[in-house]
């Protein structure tokens, strides 16, 4: 279970992954994620986005940045060897219909998740645009998969190393203006999900964005993981993890998820792993 | 800084040694002992042996580590509270039980000392003795009927028939005697049980005792339920869970593990795509519930399942070793009076935290957990405040909580189950400082199974309604436990299993579902 086919290093912190889990392969829709451990006794419990799937081969890709103490020990398995516990599909499926023109929003390692979804709101009819950002050409993903899947593709690259230099929400305001958008989904870091939802709102375009927040079960049991969705209280793992993002309470859920900071850097530096020689 | 102190009047002894509570035991069965081996005992002499105290650990020591606190009866105390059975003819502690276990027989074996008949007596009732004698609430069930108690008018006062059943389980697994129960010849049926909880254990062993080939499904990475991430080491030791795990492994019940029932597969899919017989459903009351006040999503804010869970499935506790991290707490409020608001507030003390409050709208008289737990959390230094309710939780200026707000209560007019409602006073509030709030309200049906399942009949609760033998509205599908109940008790849960069970196995018998695959 979970042997891992297939590793790849994208960039400086970013891998990509292939491994066998027929069932999770077999089930899983655009917009679900897993949980996966690494050690039954001693592991930490994390969410990771699913990249995407072959279910002919029974198998799952995820790409992640490796930055914490799991992370970290994830990437330096290697092909053959087995992730111990993964569990899957988890979270609502992406709700899909033909609405006309989709623009697809992804920044950074948040580009991965919006691959399915790119994928099945182009096949549900809808013309996609998609925008993608990175901080410098060398940490984009997915550029040629993303093109294959969608009408047009928009680069933003913080240095200006590819595509435009600016930030994703420019050309997303550009498009509001010009009456583009039906629906826009937006997957990033919270900050940049944020902003994305603030250039929207104006325009009245309803706004999808899928939160990767602190979770111990992913099934509904402990409630580490909810946020707080206009008046309402919602878990990110049973309600989500996409929820209407001009509805979110985006500081909240960023404060929340700093809430083991302190432990999390103390984790890494224990680990080990992945420490520069400098560090 | 507190404006509250309201704490539980002091009800509990001195702490005494397990030394000195064995050796009075010694002096006793010295005393009684020879007189019960010739079977001159009256009942005059009986109702005259005290109670054996429960030797535990320090509460000094034991607030600073996360092993068992009880630490069980000696032989000499196991068979002198066994004494203590008045063996009435009518056995109302049968009747107060929930699996009905012979009780007056298996203390009579105990009392005899015939350790391993007592066990086994216990055994053709109940499944998890190990953890019955440690978890259930004796006090509002068998020990509610016991004469002992009646005469005595205090249900904590009969013989502790939990303690007994304790020591005769422990007693055969630290022997190493358990055996395992034979399984019956291969029916050819398949069935899957959704849960690896007390339901779901329970169902497995009798499934697998009549023969079926067994499958359980569990969403955790270990096997237990609430049994493993719920209830604390210091309340149940998780060796004994893992041994009744291993005991069904034996038996060649299958666990397939990371596998959650809703999501990687349905309940549909089990019966269309992987054809098995029949399926129970026993995925436990496992939705947290919050109070709905302001300021509940605040970082510091955790839900006792959460708390728990942390500690427990993922050990949190060892720092050293461990990768999940748990908050760093210096004062912190437990809301709620259940088993799992005790469990919690416990644990915040053994994970560091200098004071630990526990806020419930109605009196200590009205709390719902075991006795034993209250009295265990008070002598740990746990401080409680009755009468009390959570208006709102304050933050500071980065979300994290600084304070709770509380409105008291008072004592009205008795409500339809006479007991006298708790009424706010209006204009009365209080604030605490504090840096963690639990909420430990209990738990509502998951909804995942219901939201993935067509034609499955719940309540307006959310759980799924079955008849008298457990069945659900969809054909071969069976279900048990909290989903059934609400969140209740591990022997409650066990008890619809073995139902259940005896329903699956009938039912495939006589042909009520045609065989699959």
């Amino acid at each position: 279970m979970n042997r891992i086919t297939e590793k790849k290093q994208l960039s400086s912190d970013v891998f990509r992954m292939t491994f066998e889990a027929p069932y999770i392969a077999e089930a899983r829709k655009a917009g679900q994620f897993l949980i996966i451990q690494l050690d039954d006794n001693y592991g930490e419990r994390i969410p990771l986005t699913i990249a995407d799937a072959d279910e002919a081969k029974g198998t799952i890709t995820i790409i992640f940045q490796a930055v914490g103490k799991t992370t970290l020990s994830l990437a330096a398995l290697e092909e053959g060897q087995a992730i111990a516990n993964v569990l899957g599909p988890l979270g609502t499926p992406t709700h899909i219909e033909n609405w006309g023109t989709a623009v697809c929003v992804g920044g950074g390692i948040g580009v991965a998740p919006m691959h399915p979804i790119v994928q099945a709101v182009r096949k549900a009819g809808n013309k996609v645009i998609t925008i993608m950002g990175a901080r410098n050409r060398e940490l984009l993903i997915l550029e040629e998969e993303m093109r294959r899947w969608s009408d047009e593709v928009i680069i933003c690259t913080d240095d200006g190393s590819y595509g435009r230099k600016d930030l994703v929400t420019a050309p997303l305001k550009e498009l509001c203006d010009a009456g583009v958008p039906h629906i826009v989904f937006a997957i990033g870091p919270p900050i940049m999900m944020k902003f994305a939802a603030e250039t929207t709102r104006p325009y009245g375009v309803r706004t999808m964005v899928s939160l990767n927040t602190i979770m111990v079960d992913g099934t509904g049991m402990c409630g580490g993981c909810r946020v707080t969705v206009g008046n309402d209280t919602k878990f990110v793992c049973m309600d989500g993890p996409e929820f209407d993002g001009h509805l979110v309470d985006f500081d909240n859920m960023m404060s929340r998820q700093k809430a083991y900071l302190k432990q999390e850097a103390g984790a890494r530096d224990k680990c080990g792993i992945g420490r520069r020689h400098d560090e | 800084m507190m404006s509250e102190d309201q704490r539980v009047e002091d009800t509990t002894e001195e702490h005494r040694s397990a030394e000195e509570i064995a050796r009075e035991a010694r002096r006793l069965w010295q005393e009684y002992g020879p007189r019960a081996a010739e079977g001159t005992l009256k009942n005059r002499d009986r109702r005259a042996i005290p109670q054996m105290a429960m030797p535990a650990q320090d509460p000094a020591e034991r607030r600073c580590n996360q092993m068992e606190v009880p630490l069980g009866y000696t032989e000499e105390q196991a068979r002198l509270e066994a004494l203590r059975c008045l063996n009435c003819p009518t056995a109302p502690c049968i009747a107060g039980c929930p699996v009905a276990i012979d009780i007056p027989r298996f203390l009579l074996q105990a009392a005899a000392g015939k350790f391993q008949d007592s066990i086994n007596t216990i055994k053709e009732a109940s499944l998890l003795p190990a953890v019955c004698g440690r978890v259930c609430p004796q006090e509002s069930q068998c020990m509610l009927e016991c004469t002992v108690g009646k005469v005595a008018k205090d249900p904590m006062q009969s013989v502790a028939i939990g303690r007994v059943e304790r020591y005769v389980a422990d007693l055969e697994r630290e022997e190493d005697r358990v055996e395992v129960p034979a399984v019956g010849p291969d029916t050819g049926f398949r069935v899957g049980v959704v849960g690896s909880g007390p339901a779901g254990l329970t169902v497995a062993a009798d499934l697998r005792k009549a023969g079926h080939q067994v499958e359980i499904f569990e969403a955790f990475h270990k096997p237990g339920g609430v049994m493993i991430y719920g209830i604390p080491e210091f309340r149940l030791p998780k060796e004994i869970v893992r041994k009744e795990i291993e005991g069904l492994e034996k038996m060649g019940v299958t666990f397939h593990l990371n596998f959650l029932i809703g999501r990687t597969r349905t309940i549909e899919d089990l019966i269309r795509k992987d054809h098995f017989d029949a399926l129970f459903i026993g995925s436990g009351a496992g939705l947290p519930k919050f109070m709905e006040i302001p300021g509940e999503n605040l970082v510091g804010v955790f839900s006792a399942n959460e708390y728990l869970t942390r500690a427990n499935l993922m050990k949190a506790y060892d720092r050293e070793h461990v990768d999940t991290p748990i908050y760093e707490s210096r004062v912190v409020a437990v809301l709620g009076g259940g088993n799992v608001a005790m469990d919690a507030a416990r644990m915040a003390l053994r994970l560091g935290a200098e004071e630990v409050h526990v806020i419930y709208r109605r009196t200590r008289r009205e709390m719902p957990a075991r006795v034993e737990e209250v009295d265990h959390a008070h002598e740990e230094g746990i401080r409680f405040h009755f009468l009390s309710s959570p208006v709102e939780i304050l933050g500071d200026e980065q979300g994290r909580v600084r304070a709770i707000r509380c409105q008291r209560y008072e004592l009205g007019e008795p409500d339809d189950s006479g007991r006298r409602r708790p009424v706010p006073v209006e204009g009365d509030f209080f604030e605490m400082t504090v840096d963690t709030v639990i909420p430990s309200l209990g738990n509502v049906a998951n909804p995942l199974i219901r939201k993935t399942t067509d034609n499955l009949e719940t309540n307006k609760w959310g759980n799924i309604v079955v008849d008298e033998h457990n069945r659900t509205s969809l054909d071969r599908v069976y279900a048990g436990g909290d989903i059934v109940l609400g969140a209740a008790t591990v022997i409650l849960a066990m008890g619809e299993g073995r139902r259940a069970a005896a329903a699956i196995t009938e039912d495939l018998r006589s042909g009520r579902w045609e065989k699959k695959g």
